[in-house]
């Protein structure tokens, strides 16, 4: 009863705060923007000639990759930023006294956020997420392998960077979390590309960066399950050796292991979230 | 069938006792501790607010008022000591079932309407509430009138009357209100007054923090005076207040009736104006008694004005005694 009232109110507070409003608008400038662009790549003259529609079909692979990133990081920054302000916040301005003063129990509460959190960060994901396939289809004709796998991937790295916002918001000050949080994806994705460039030069050094980063976070790691449930499958095949390095392409789909380890991670951390919300004055 | 009948009866007879027990006090807490970092907020406060009983929480800035309040909700985690809200364990989230309560630093949603933060609030505490319900809530604050508007573009004044209707969701057995006027004006002020008086006439239990030491000797029937994280004293205010005394403008006074003054009370003069301290068993009938017997020895009585130190200058006096080298506070 709890969760689903407080739940409630936090996809209240995005839809009322205009947060939804701001995604949407953002979102179309970027469907618009990437439908425009997607429907120059057929027939497209460039030194090597007109492409084929096959060869602008794996090119649009590679930028449905790309835009989907963009998509992820609009996902991630707003749900940053919106779990920033949930604990820390709240506590800061005082709207947390009243809600704590009644029968309910912390974890309660921090399940009810959770769960609004998630519903906006999902649900915008998945909207958007189609809306992109649906443009991308009447552009060049390209539909991706398993694009609910792919979603729902990108749904989990949404939600664990919602659920380390929590955490980093019931014990730094709103605006510091919302910060750290980007940052930490931010740096994760860096170190992902690094720990690729290191499988490239055969470093085992720097090879490990990426796999040590995506086990501390696993925003990465869930985006590249992603992209490889989005790219063509001709895409690797195509660009080799070379194609590891590429930002933009994944080599193999997210083995079951590491996607257990993603939702113990959430867990853990939600756990860690609850832990320290019981034992803080407010 | 006699060992079912025992049975019955045995479950009668603890029904009996259980509903023959006297109520457990609204609030009871024991040996509050409480320390930030290195300073001590509060140092063993114990007090009881018993059921339908008003009680004040006094004290100066920083005296750790607001922090004993927070430890009686759950708010504020104590180091040692123990409390009982209704009957249950402070603890437990459910002793808070009945519990309405307006923070000192008080906000709401300012993206929500004001029924809709009742609302909020009901299905928080799980009661049901009807738009009658909390239109009256919020009619008893003045606010029946804003009660589509969102609370993001009321006033403080009006964000601390809604405050109030909060706290009053629920049907609540027990009202902490932690400085609830501060943003009130002077009508603000006799609302929640009037308000406090209602919930007392309902046998409601209060437990208000003010710094408007008049309004609290209006509606408290016991007061806790607070400095430094510690109970300085309490009582209710008789027992606070103490000594009554009259004071009286005398002429033509000779040693009979001089000594008629005496027998009523210790007795200091200054030219014709006496002022008598009357016993603590006093049941009223000192003054009259006293009038008539120095009306009779020809004395001319031109003015009798019963009196009684202010909770004020109790409070000062308390505070000055716990701080001997410091002045005035």
């Amino acid at each position: 009863m709890t969760v689903l009232t407080i739940a409630r109110l936090t996809v209240r507070e995005a839809a009322r705060r205009r947060v939804l409003w701001a995604l949407a608008v953002l979102t179309l400038a970027l469907l618009t923007l990437s439908g425009w662009g997607f429907s120059r790549l057929t027939g497209l003259d460039t030194e090597f000639g007109d492409l084929t529609s096959g060869q602008a079909r794996l090119i649009a692979s590679q930028l449905l990759n790309l835009v989907m990133f963009g998509l992820s990081l609009i996902a991630a920054l707003g749900t940053a930023f919106l779990a920033g302000p949930t604990v820390a916040g709240e506590v800061e301005s005082g709207m947390a006294l009243s809600v704590l003063a009644r029968p309910v129990r912390r974890s309660a509460v921090l399940l009810g956020k959770w769960l609004g959190l998630v519903t906006v960060g999902c649900g915008y994901v998945v909207v958007a997420g189609l809306a992109q396939f649906l443009v991308v289809r009447w552009a060049v004709g390209y539909w991706p392998p398993d694009p609910a796998a792919g979603l729902a991937l990108l749904a989990a790295q949404t939600i664990a960077l919602l659920t380390l916002g929590l955490l980093l918001s019931s014990v730094i000050s709103p605006m510091a979390s919302g910060v750290v949080a980007v940052g930490l994806f931010g740096a994760t994705w860096v170190a992902g590309i690094v720990g690729n460039v290191g499988q490239v030069l055969g470093n085992e050094g720097v090879e490990r960066v990426g796999t040590v980063s995506r086990a501390l976070l696993p925003t990465d790691g869930l985006w590249r399950g992603a992209m490889h449930a989005f790219q063509d499958p001709s895409a690797l095949a195509t660009m080799g050796a070379e194609g590891a390095g590429f930002p933009f392409l994944s080599e193999a789909p997210l083995a079951v292991a590491y996607l257990l380890w993603a939702v113990f991670w959430v867990a853990m951390v939600w756990g860690l979230t609850a832990l320290v919300l019981s034992r803080r004055d407010v | 069938m006699a060992a079912e009948d025992m049975t019955v009866g045995d479950t009668r007879t603890a029904a009996q006792l259980v509903a023959e027990l006297p109520d457990s006090p609204a609030v009871w807490c024991s040996g509050l501790r409480k320390r930030y970092r290195r300073r001590t907020a509060v140092d063993g406060v114990s007090f009881a607010v018993g059921r339908g009983e008003v009680v004040g929480l006094l004290g100066p800035n920083g005296a750790g008022k607001t922090s004993v309040i927070k430890m009686l909700l759950g708010l504020v985690h104590p180091d040692a000591g123990e409390v009982m809200v209704l009957g249950r364990p402070g603890s437990d989230p459910m002793s808070r079932a009945r519990v309405g309560y307006l923070p000192e630093l008080f906000r709401y949603q300012p993206w929500l309407t004001a029924t809709e933060v009742l609302a909020l609030h009901a299905r928080l505490a799980r009661v049901r509430m009807t738009d009658g319900d909390s239109h009256d809530r919020l009619a008893a604050v003045g606010l029946e009138g804003r009660a589509g508007d969102r609370v993001g573009g009321f006033s403080k004044g009006m964000q601390q009357r809604l405050g109030l209707a909060v706290a009053l969701v629920g049907r609540p057995e027990l009202v902490v209100l932690d400085e609830p006027t501060s943003a009130l004006d002077p009508i603000g002020r006799v609302d929640v007054r009037d308000l406090v008086l209602s919930l007392k006439e309902q046998g409601v239990a209060v437990l208000l923090n003010s710094h408007l030491i008049g309004e609290v000797e209006r509606v408290c029937d016991r007061v806790v005076i607070l400095d430094a994280g510690r109970v300085a004293a309490a009582g209710t205010l008789e027992e606070l207040l103490g000594r009554r005394e009259v004071r009286m403008h005398l002429t033509g006074v000779d040693g009979r009736a001089e000594a008629r003054l005496r027998a009523a009370g210790e007795v200091s003069a200054s030219r014709d104006r006496y002022t008598v301290v009357l016993p603590a068993d006093d049941d009223g009938a000192t003054v009259p008694a006293l009038v008539a017997d120095l009306v009779a020895l020809g004395v001319g009585v031109h003015a009798v004005e019963p009196a009684r130190i202010s909770l004020e200058e109790r409070l000062l006096g308390i505070l000055r005694a716990g701080h001997p080298g410091e002045g005035h506070r």
